[in-house]
């Protein structure tokens, strides 16, 4: 990159990996959410 | 988007809907990334004068068009939220305000790595870096207010109001901030740089639709992730859980 | 308008009864202005050219600390939600307390001003525009800082989440508060800035008790 590779890389880096963790984040987030409600549920309805 | 269609401001019908999409919206976004970063990096010619540190500007210039934008869709759906009382609306804001935070924050980043190469220092006090620097603020704000209310309609209802507080007085801050940069004689740092070529104009607009894709994707996942924990007491949530079982 | 001088008497006379909240944010004020040369260094000439800037910035953060008081103390006994029910507006109510608070934190500011202004060695042509761009700003600073203050309303976190929302929306009434006096003091003349402070100052009070008083009744609903 002409010498410039540190800051190329460093900012096409720094983007892909913050755009990368906020998908993973927001999946995960998905994830524990599903299984917290799916648990409550059965909660619930062990008691009914 | 779901402004004008009244149906999906249910958010039974709106979790479906935003479901179908998303894989069309990720692969689009895939797709666009791809081909706009290839373009950037590889296919675009190198500057005469800028040399190959101006390829940053092909992802710099979208996140600061994105975290712009953004923000006058999170004020969007707050106001809309605000005037007509819809919980979608209010979720679709919380939903948008992360994403622009963190365009917010890479345009930052980006944008002094661009300046370092170019201009010798990792910041420079120039009117659209600063300005950036204050939207960044004011997207915290919104987050911070929203995540220091407990009682779920108060925290709603005011980040709500200070995003609408905030962009009315984004313009201010901007002509402030620019006649304050001119008057101290700043460097004249112009992050459009010199005319650009036909051939480095695509890159920055295939990657600015790809972002927009992005935000689109992200803003879907969280908003679902929203309606799932506010309606989890409704009953097609509960049919939701236990067909997935 | 007897909603709003009412209101006005009202806080403060309740604000003489707590004469050491003004105090108070008076001797922040001084300190942060004695903090800075400690940290840069006493040379006349340095302090000359940050002197606007740096008073700018303590009599905006203590005006800015001082925002909690502007709803606490009504919150805390029940006369806050008393008034969302009176027959008078909300806003003018609002623009009431917000004249008071400025009584009590921002004018004795504008007062002291010219005092620490001599300690950074500004001219008194310069120390004038000073006074005045502080005469004209820190009212904004009190009406915009309302919003915070009617937002926050009761929540932890108090003054620094406070500090966050409002000190973004602060920055123009800064650049051109201390803007003014940096004009003057390099020849050009501080009116054009001094103008803007003006209509800044007719926006905000147009705008925000309005904005102030729908915070309240989020805050309070």
């Amino acid at each position: 990159m002409g010498g410039y590779g540190l800051y190329v890389w460093g900012s096409y880096g720094v983007v892909a990996v913050f755009l990368a963790l906020e998908l993973i984040f927001l999946a995960r987030r998905k994830q524990a959410l599903l299984e917290r409600l799916t648990a409550l549920r059965e909660m619930e309805e062990d008691k009914s | 988007m779901a402004i004008h269609w009244t149906k999906y401001s249910a958010p039974s019908a709106f979790y479906p809907m935003a479901g179908r999409s998303l894989p069309w919206l990720a692969a689009g976004t895939l797709l666009l990334t791809a081909v706009g970063v290839y373009m950037g990096l590889f296919s675009a010619p190198t500057d005469y004068k800028q040399g190959e540190a101006y390829r940053i500007m092909f992802i710099h210039v979208p996140a600061a068009w994105m975290s712009m934008w953004l923000y006058i869709v999170m004020a969007a759906y707050a106001g809309l939220g605000l005037v007509y009382n819809t919980r979608m609306a209010h979720m679709l804001a919380a939903a948008t305000a992360p994403t622009g935070a963190i365009f917010a924050f890479l345009a930052l980043w980006t944008g002094a790595f661009w300046g370092r190469p170019m201009w010798g220092a990792w910041w420079v006090w120039d009117a659209r870096l600063t300005s950036e620097l204050i939207l960044f603020f004011l997207y915290l704000g919104v987050m911070a207010l929203r995540a220091a209310i407990d009682d779920r309609q108060r925290a709603d209802r005011a980040s709500a109001l200070l995003a609408l507080v905030g962009v009315v007085n984004v313009p201010i801050i901007y002509f402030s901030v620019k006649w304050w940069n001119t008057l101290h004689q700043g460097a004249t740092i112009d992050f459009s740089g010199s005319k650009m070529d036909r051939s480095m104009l695509w890159p920055m607009l295939i990657l600015t639709v790809a972002f927009w894709l992005y935000s689109f994707v992200t803003i879907f996942l969280r908003a679902r992730c929203e309606i799932l924990e506010r309606e989890r007491h409704a009953e097609w949530v509960g049919e939701l859980l236990d067909n997935r079982g | 308008m007897f909603a709003v001088t009412g209101m006005v008497r009202r806080d403060v006379i309740l604000a003489m009864r707590r004469r050491a909240d003004v105090l108070t944010t008076l001797f922040f004020f001084v300190i942060v202005a004695a903090l800075f040369p400690l940290g840069i260094g006493p040379e006349m000439a340095t302090l000359r050219i940050m002197g606007p800037g740096v008073l700018w910035v303590a009599a905006l953060l203590a005006s800015m600390l001082s925002l909690g008081r502007m709803f606490a103390a009504d919150y805390a006994d029940g006369t806050l939600e008393q008034m969302l029910v009176l027959p008078q507006p909300l806003s003018l109510l609002v623009l009431g307390k917000v004249v008071a608070h400025w009584l009590g934190s921002g004018l004795p500011l504008v007062l002291l001003s010219p005092v620490l202004g001599l300690q950074y060695g500004l001219a008194p042509d310069v120390l004038k525009v000073l006074v005045i761009s502080l005469l004209l700003g820190t009212p904004v600073l009190s009406l915009i800082g309302a919003i915070g203050a009617a937002l926050t309303l009761g929540l932890r976190g108090g003054g620094v989440l406070v500090a966050l929302l409002v000190l973004p929306l602060y920055v123009p009434v800064l650049i051109f508060g201390a803007g003014a006096v940096e004009a003057h003091s390099s020849g050009l003349g501080g009116e054009g800035h001094l103008s803007l402070l003006g209509a800044f100052l007719l926006m905000a009070l147009a705008l925000s008790p309005w904005a102030a008083a729908t915070a309240l009744r989020i805050s309070l609903d």
